[in-house]
C-alpha cells in the first residue's frame, strides 16, 4: 500500500513552486512512497521508552555576544556571491516572477 | 476569481449590523548590532547583498548561533508585555518556496513562542482597554523583493524580481493578540492605539527603535465580522503589512465594510491575504492563505533548545525602565490634568517636550499652553512635527519664567516665539534685538495717552461724560505707538483717570 498519493506529489509541487508533468508525478510519487517506506522501519524498533528529542545532544542555550564579524575575518565578497546565483541584475539576485507572492 | 473593484457597505450601517473582531500581529525588527543568528552587520540602507554571509545566504554546510542579546530582547519584551516566558522553548523551521529567504525557509518559533499569555492596557477616547497577547516569538527577517516590470511594481504583472538578503536574519519579534472585541465604532481606533502604545513600549525598552516608515515595525490586521450579537467567530482576512498608524485604522475600516458588503449580499469571505495600498485606502485580494501543515514545521536541528533560567529572566525583569503608560500616569498626576488632557498632549506629540520644558524650570499648565497652542499651530502651519520645530524646551521654559516675571505680556511672548522659530536666537537674543519689553513706566505710557486723546478730543469728550466703552479707541491708539508693549489693562485704568 502506498503511503503517499499523487496528489500529494501534486500539492507538493505547487508548494515548491515546481511544475511537475503527469509522467513526473508518477515518477515522484513512486519514488517519495519507496522512501518513507524505507525510513518507516524505524517504527519498527521498540522504542516506549525513549523519550523523543530533535536534537542529538542535551545541549541548551548555546549564545553568541552580539558582536559584528571582527575586521579582517573573510567575508563573500559581492560579486562572488551573486556570481553563484543563474541570474543578478543591480547588485540583486534576479529570480523568476512568483505567484502569489506580494 | 476576486472582484477586481470592491462593494463597500457605509461604515455606520456595517458596524449596526455587524460586530468587528481583530487580531493584530506585529513584527518588531529588534535593533541589534548583528544578525539573529549569524555575525552579519544590520545598518539600514547599506549596498545591496553586502551584509550577507554563509550562513543568512543557507549555503550548505552553514550553522546558524543564536544572538544572545537578541534572546534578552525577545525576554525583556514579554516581560514588558505581562507575558509568561518560558522555561523551555525551540526554534522550529517554517518551510516554504519563495525566494525571500534563500534558505527554503525561516527559523521561526512555532508551538513553543518564548512568551505567551500577557497584555497590554490601551486607552481610547478616555476608556481603558485590555488588549490580551497571546505570543511573542523570535525569528527573523526575510529580504527585500523588488518586483520589476508590471504596471504598478506590485507583484501583479511584475516579470521579475531582485532581491536583496541585507535584510534576511535579521531578529524578528512577533506580537500575536488574542481576539479582541470592542464596541465597533472604537475597534479601528483601538487598533491603532494599540500598536502606538506597543511602539512606544517598544522604544522604551531600547530594544528597537521601531520606525513604521523603515519597516522596523509592521502590522498584519486580521478582521472578521459576524452579525450582531452572534458568538460565533466569521472568516477572517489577514491585511498585510500596514505600515503606519494612520494606514491601521484605515484598513480596519475598510475590511469591516466591505467583509459587511460581502456578507450583506448573501456572500462568503475567503479566508486570504490582503495588500493595503496607502494611497486609496484601500486593500486588494493577495494569495489564497496556505494552512499551517504546508509550511511542515520541525524543530531547528542545528540550534539547540533556549532555556532561560528564572533568575536570568529575574535580572531581565530589574532591567525594565518605566513603561509609557506608567509614564503617563504619573506625569498627568505631577500635571493635574486628566487622562483625556493626557491624550491630547501624546497625540500632539508633546509629551517628551513639556516634560523637558516643566524640568528647565516652567510651570506644567504654561508648558503645556504654549507647546499646544501657539507651537502647534506652528508645527501645523509647516507641517511638520513639533519636535522638529527649531525651539527647544529650554526656549519655552524661559519664555515662561519672562511671562511669569512680568517682563513679557502673552502677546510679547508669541513674538518672541515667532523670532525663536525664525532663526533671530535664543530668547534673550530676540527680546534684545525686537527691543520687546512690556513698558509698565507711568510716565511714558501717560505721554503715549495724553497724545492720543490729543488726536482724538470727540472720543475723549464721550469718555469724560461717562462712556467708558469709548476708551478702547484711545486704548488702541496707545499699544499702536507703543507697538503693542503696554499693559492694555494699565492704559485704561490711566486713561480713565485722566479723564475722570
Ligand atoms: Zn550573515
Amino acid at each position: 500500500m502506498s503511503a503517499i498519493t499523487r496528489e500529494e506529489v501534486a500539492h507538493l509541487a505547487r508548494l515548491s513552486r515546481l511544475a511537475l508533468g503527469e509522467a513526473e508525478l508518477d515518477h515522484f510519487a513512486e519514488q517519495l512512497d519507496a522512501i518513507v517506506g524505507a525510513v518507516a522501519r524505524v517504527s519498527e524498533l521498540p522504542t516506549d521508552d525513549v523519550p523523543p528529542t530533535s536534537h542529538a545532544q542535551p545541549l541548551t542555550n548555546v549564545f553568541r555576544a552580539d558582536v559584528v564579524r571582527p575586521a579582517g575575518t573573510p567575508v563573500l565578497e559581492r560579486a562572488e556571491v551573486l556570481a553563484q546565483a543563474p541570474a543578478a541584475e543591480d547588485d540583486r539576485f534576479r529570480v523568476p516572477r512568483i505567484l502569489g507572492e506580494d | 476569481m476576486t472582484a477586481t473593484t470592491e462593494e463597500l457597505m457605509d461604515l455606520e450601517e456595517a458596524l449596526a449590523r455587524f460586530d468587528p473582531v481583530m487580531g493584530l500581529e506585529v513584527h518588531v525588527e529588534l535593533g541589534t548590532n548583528t544578525k539573529m543568528f549569524c555575525s552579519c552587520p544590520t545598518e539600514f540602507g547599506a549596498e545591496p547583498n553586502t551584509q550577507v554571509c554563509p550562513t543568512c545566504l543557507g549555503l550548505p554546510g552553514a550553522l546558524p548561533v543564536v544572538n544572545e542579546i537578541g534572546v534578552e530582547s525577545a525576554i525583556r519584551i514579554g516581560l514588558a508585555l505581562n507575558c509568561e516566558i518560558a522555561e523551555w522553548c525551540r526554534f522550529a523551521r517554517k518551510n516554504y518556496f519563495y525566494p525571500d529567504m534563500p534558505k527554503n525557509f525561516q527559523t521561526s518559533q512555532y508551538d513553543e513562542p518564548i512568551a505567551y499569555n500577557g497584555y497590554l492596557d490601551v486607552e481610547v477616547d478616555g476608556r481603558t482597554f485590555r488588549i490580551e497577547i497571546e505570543r511573542a516569538h523570535m525569528e527573523e527577517d526575510t529580504g527585500k523583493s523588488t518586483h520589476v516590470g508590471g504596471a504598478t511594481g506590485r507583484i501583479h504583472g511584475a516579470d521579475y524580481s531582485l532581491v536583496d538578503y541585507n535584510r534576511a536574519g535579521i531578529p524578528l519579534i512577533e506580537i500575536v493578540t488574542r481576539p479582541i472585541e470592542v464596541p465597533g465604532h472604537l475597534s479601528a481606533a483601538v487598533a491603532r492605539a494599540y500598536v502606538a502604545e506597543l511602539r512606544d513600549l517598544i522604544v522604551a525598552l531600547g530594544v528597537s527603535e521601531a520606525r513604521m516608515e523603515r519597516g522596523q515595525m509592521r502590522a498584519d490586521v486580521n478582521l472578521s465580522l459576524k452579525p450582531t450579537g452572534a458568538k460565533k467567530l466569521g472568516t477572517r482576512s489577514e491585511t498585510k503589512n500596514v505600515n503606519s498608524l494612520r494606514s491601521i485604522e484605515r484598513a480596519a475600516r475598510f475590511e469591516i465594510q466591505r467583509h459587511a458588503a460581502v456578507l450583506a449580499s448573501g456572500g462568503t469571505i475567503v479566508q486570504e491575504t490582503r495588500h493595503f495600498h496607502e494611497d486609496k485606502g484601500t486593500t486588494t485580494s493577495g494569495r489564497v492563505k496556505e494552512e499551517a501543515e504546508d509550511y511542515r514545521y520541525f524543530p531547528e536541528p542545528d540550534l539547540v533548545p533556549i532555556a532561560p533560567s528564572r533568575e536570568w529572566v529575574e535580572q531581565l525583569r530589574a532591567t525594565l525602565p518605566e513603561l509609557p503608560g506608567a509614564r503617563r500616569k504619573r506625569l498627568a498626576a505631577d500635571w493635574e490634568i486628566s487622562e483625556f488632557e493626557m491624550q491630547s498632549v501624546v497625540n500632539a506629540g508633546a509629551l517628551d517636550l513639556i516634560e523637558a520644558t516643566v524640568a528647565a524650570g516652567a510651570d506644567a499648565a504654561s508648558a503645556r499652553k504654549w507647546w499646544l497652542g501657539e507651537l502647534a499651530r506652528a508645527a501645523n502651519e509647516q507641517a511638520v512635527e513639533l519636535a522638529e520645530l527649531p525651539i527647544t524646551p529650554a526656549h519655552v521654559a524661559r519664555i515662561v519664567v519672562l511671562v511669569a516675571a512680568g517682563e513679557l505680556s502673552d502677546k510679547l511672548a508669541r513674538q518672541v516665539i515667532e523670532g525663536v522659530l525664525a532663526g533671530e536666537g535664543d530668547p534673550d537674543a530676540v527680546v534684545a534685538a525686537r527691543g520687546l519689553k512690556v513698558v509698565s513706566d507711568d510716565g511714558a505710557l501717560l505721554a503715549a495717552i495724553d497724545e492720543a486723546i490729543a488726536a482724538n478730543p470727540a472720543v475723549a469728550e464721550k469718555i469724560r461724560g461717562g462712556n467708558h466703552a469709548a476708551a478702547g479707541v484711545i486704548i488702541g491708539a496707545v499699544m499702536k505707538a507703543t507697538k503693542g508693549q503696554a499693559d492694555a489693562a494699565k492704559v485704561k485704568e490711566l486713561t480713565l483717570s485722566r479723564l475722570a
